[in-house]
């Protein structure tokens, strides 16, 4: 008899569903897979590392590059663990404004995993539309923050700066691109403030996951490719680590934003969607239906701000910069501004993990101070990585093309992955 | 137009095999021609359509609103190295570009693009484009396996065990059709569906439509069927290896049998050049009820189209539930509907079947 073999299949790091540079090797008997061997790595830049040279202020734009379609939740578990140590009482309005942030990052990232999910499984048109919605998106960051994808707008303390009265426009004018009617339909919506906008948006937004709804939940052939794929039974989710909508969607209805509630969650009013079969299908509707409450969430964030202006970032001067009017007349501001910009914040010998509901699960900041005005150890819990480590279990048995899609469905990241 | 080249070459003194010779080169040229040069355009349709349904723009550099992109492509295609990879059987390497092109351009000699404007008057032409489309596997298959590389080659045993199973439920959606014409030439197809709108067989033998057109796009490998290329899966499948020109070649291919395949539905189904207002009062005695191959490219058009809005919306299917699809749905369907008709061509029912339409 023949010498049997398994056909091993190097899939990625070059591979369009790779989604990065994840390396997946694969033994497969024809088509079904035996094993499915992720190698990572690929895109390790050292953030824990690196950490450890920097003060703390300058290690936070890392944070952003961590899981990069997600920025500012990291920035959140990060400012939310210097904060814990520090034992600082972030200012109301600062709060309101992070979680609306937040949610505005799920939007973005779901939007992101839709778009790639729906492409891994052959649904380009999705992604476009996807990325239509990510676009106005972006412009809330650029317009608090001045960056399209990675902020650094929360501070220890609280945020950066308030929200813009104006929303940013497009320069008037006719273009070489765009009519001067096409730019004034363009500005309409941006008349307001950047809540306006945001509202705006919110009020749009739903219609536009109905389109997503239309294209794919009941559609025969997603539903073949979703449907009993990549089953993980809640006791499996738990015991592989898993959170987030992965959790989720295995039906344990486990989100820190309810269990641990942070910042203003307690004060809102939101829904956990849960699943029943924790297949692909499941987690799929589990992450539309998140993305209704995230609108849901922003929209209540939004009434809120607009009725309470206040302070956005503590006044202690020895966390927070004072105001730049200040440094320009005080001897003392110019002092605690130079101090701070140039040593930094020592935070008292101490450690802390603070955890937030990231898109993607359980994001985990743990932090060692010995004293200085730098981490002596900075640990970053990634959901992904629990995520990607359960790839073998849930691609046995199941055909190539399925693999692809239970990558899509774990939402891997590797900026996150490999640190 | 025949008959004038013919006395030039007479008064030019060629020997009367070499004449017909030249006429069906020059028949061959005057086919060609217009079919590359609408392949190189329907790859800019696909890419505007497309773009369109995707709200974005398209390709729009090159020559006025785009529409030199195709010639900018094949220019570059034309430029680029053919990288034959280690390892790769040379010779089957360059050869299954070929052997997937041969067959889709071969088709197009027996289709009837008006009633006496055909290459070649075959009697069995419906049985020659089944027979030449099947080859057309063979340069998926040969470049899967010549590349030796692993996604190459699970992309040919996907696209071999396709189009295998497509070809059935296919061949059987031709039955039908040949039982309701009387006749496996494609003219006289045409012919037996004179007489108007609802006089094509499209409606007797709807699901049969359907299911061509469906087997179809299989056949070609196209989405929600693109297995054997599938993008996210297998990067490029049989083709991935391939580059320049013999990547083109299989484009080149691909884009053919799809019109192909557009054409042969509009001709089975849609009365081909025949128009869908014959036998309308108002409209009896004006070009628009005449049949011209105008009838013909617009029919085939909406076919072509819904190949790009397939594309467009559709995710694709895996490989095994394809199969199921064919074996387990279309080949049952396929068989009960040709019992219908074998019942509906006895008892004579309708304008379709009706006794000398095309039964003599």
């Amino acid at each position: 008899m023949a010498d049997l073999h398994n056909y091993t299949i190097n899939f990625g790091p070059q591979h369009p569903a790779a989604h990065g540079v994840l390396r997946l090797i694969l033994e497969m008997d024809g088509e079904v897979i035996e094993r499915a061997d992720p190698h990572i790595g690929l895109l390790h830049r050292g953030t824990e590392k690196l950490a450890e040279e920097r003060h703390y202020l300058q290690s936070l734009p890392y944070m952003d590059r961590l899981d990069y379609v997600s920025m500012m939740s990291n920035e959140h578990a990060y400012c939310m663990a210097i904060e814990k140590m520090l034992a600082i009482e972030v200012p109301l309005r600062a709060q309101y404004i992070r979680v609306m942030f937040d949610e505005i990052t799920r939007i973005l990232n779901h939007l992101m995993w839709i778009g790639t999910h729906g492409l891994d499984v052959g649904a380009m048109a999705l992604f476009l539309y996807a990325f239509r919605e990510r676009e106005d998106l972006f412009d809330c960051y650029e317009a608090v923050s001045g960056a399209r994808m990675h902020a650094a707008y929360y501070r220890p303390g609280g945020v950066y700066r308030d929200l813009p009265d104006a929303m940013p426009r497009f320069a008037k004018g006719a273009t070489k691109y765009h009519s001067a009617d096409e730019i004034a339909r363009l500005n309409d919506n941006r008349q307001g403030s950047l809540l306006d906008f945001i509202a705006d948006f919110c009020s749009r937004f739903p219609g536009y996951v109905d389109e997503y709804e239309t294209l794919l939940t009941d559609n025969r052939i997603w539903k073949q490719r979703l449907v009993d794929i990549g089953i993980v039974t809640p006791e499996r989710a738990l015991q592989l680590g898993f959170t987030g909508p992965m959790l989720r969607g295995s039906g344990i209805a486990w989100d820190l934003r309810k269990k641990q509630p942070y910042e203003v969650y307690d004060r809102l009013d939101f829904d956990i969607p849960v699943g029943t079969n924790g297949d692909c299908y499941d987690r799929y509707l589990v992450r539309v239906e998140e993305m209704r409450q995230s609108n849901r969430i922003i929209l209540q964030c939004v009434d809120w701000l607009r009725k309470n202006p206040g302070p956005v970032i503590v006044d202690d001067h020895k966390v927070a910069p004072p105001p730049r009017a200040e440094v320009k007349s005080e001897m003392e501001s110019l002092i605690h501004h130079f101090k701070l910009v140039s040593e930094g914040i020592h935070i008292p010998e101490s450690e802390a993990y603070a955890a937030v509901e990231h898109p993607k699960g359980e994001f985990g900041i743990y932090l060692v101070s010995d004293g200085a005005n730098r981490p002596y150890r900075l640990k970053i819990r990634a959901p992904g990585f629990a995520h990607l480590a359960a790839i073998d279990e849930m691609a046995r048995g199941h055909m190539l093309a399925d693999v692809v899609a239970i990558i899509g469905t774990q939402d891997i990241v590797f900026g996150e992955i490999d640190r | 137009m025949v008959e004038s080249i013919l006395s030039l070459l007479t008064l030019l003194g060629f020997p009367d095999w070499l004449q017909s010779v030249i006429i069906i080169m020059l028949k061959i040229v005057v086919i060609l021609i217009p079919l590359l040069t609408a392949v190189a355009y329907f790859t800019l349709a696909e890419r505007k359509v497309i773009a369109y349904m995707h709200v974005r723009i398209g390709p729009n550099r090159v020559g006025p609103r785009g529409l030199l992109q195709p010639i900018a492509d094949a220019v570059k295609l034309m430029f680029k190295e053919i990288i034959i990879p280690h390892g790769a059987d040379k010779a089957l390497f360059l050869f299954a570009p070929v052997l997937s092109m041969a067959p889709a351009l071969a088709a197009w000699a027996v289709i009837p693009f008006e009633a006496e404007m055909v290459l070649a008057q075959v009697d069995a032409s419906l049985l020659y484009i089944l027979a030449l489309t099947s080859m057309g596997v063979y340069g998926v298959i040969i470049a899967g396996w010549a590349s030796n590389s692993k996604y190459a080659l699970l992309g040919a045993m996907r696209s071999a065990a396709q189009i295998v199973s497509y070809e059935i439920a296919m061949g059987f959606a031709l039955v039908g059709v040949l039982m309701a014409a009387g006749s496996i030439n494609l003219g006289e197809i045409v012919m037996g569906q004179q007489g108007g709108f609802w006089h094509w067989y499209w409606l007797p033998l709807f699901p049969l439509f359907v299911i061509y057109f469906i087997s179809g796009v299989a056949e070609t490998n196209r989405a929600p069927f693109d297995v054997a290329e599938g993008e996210s899966e297998i990067v490029a499948g049989f083709h991935v290896d391939y580059s320049g020109m013999a990547f083109a070649v299989f484009f080149l291919a691909e884009y053919a049998n799809m019109i192909l395949v557009a054409m042969l539905a509009a001709l089975m189904f849609l009365g081909g050049w025949l128009s869908p207002f014959e036998g309308i009062g108002i409209f009896a005695d004006s070009w628009l009820a005449a049949p011209s191959i105008l009838w013909l490219l617009v029919k085939t058009s909406l076919f072509m189209f819904l190949y790009l809005w397939f594309r467009a919306t559709f995710p694709r299917y895996r490989y095994d539930q394809i199969m199921r699809l064919g074996w387990k749905v279309f080949i049952p369907i396929t068989i009960v509907w040709i019992l219908v008709i074998g019942v509906a061509i006895v008892a004579e029912v309708g304008p379709w079947f009706a006794a000398g339409v095309a039964h003599g």
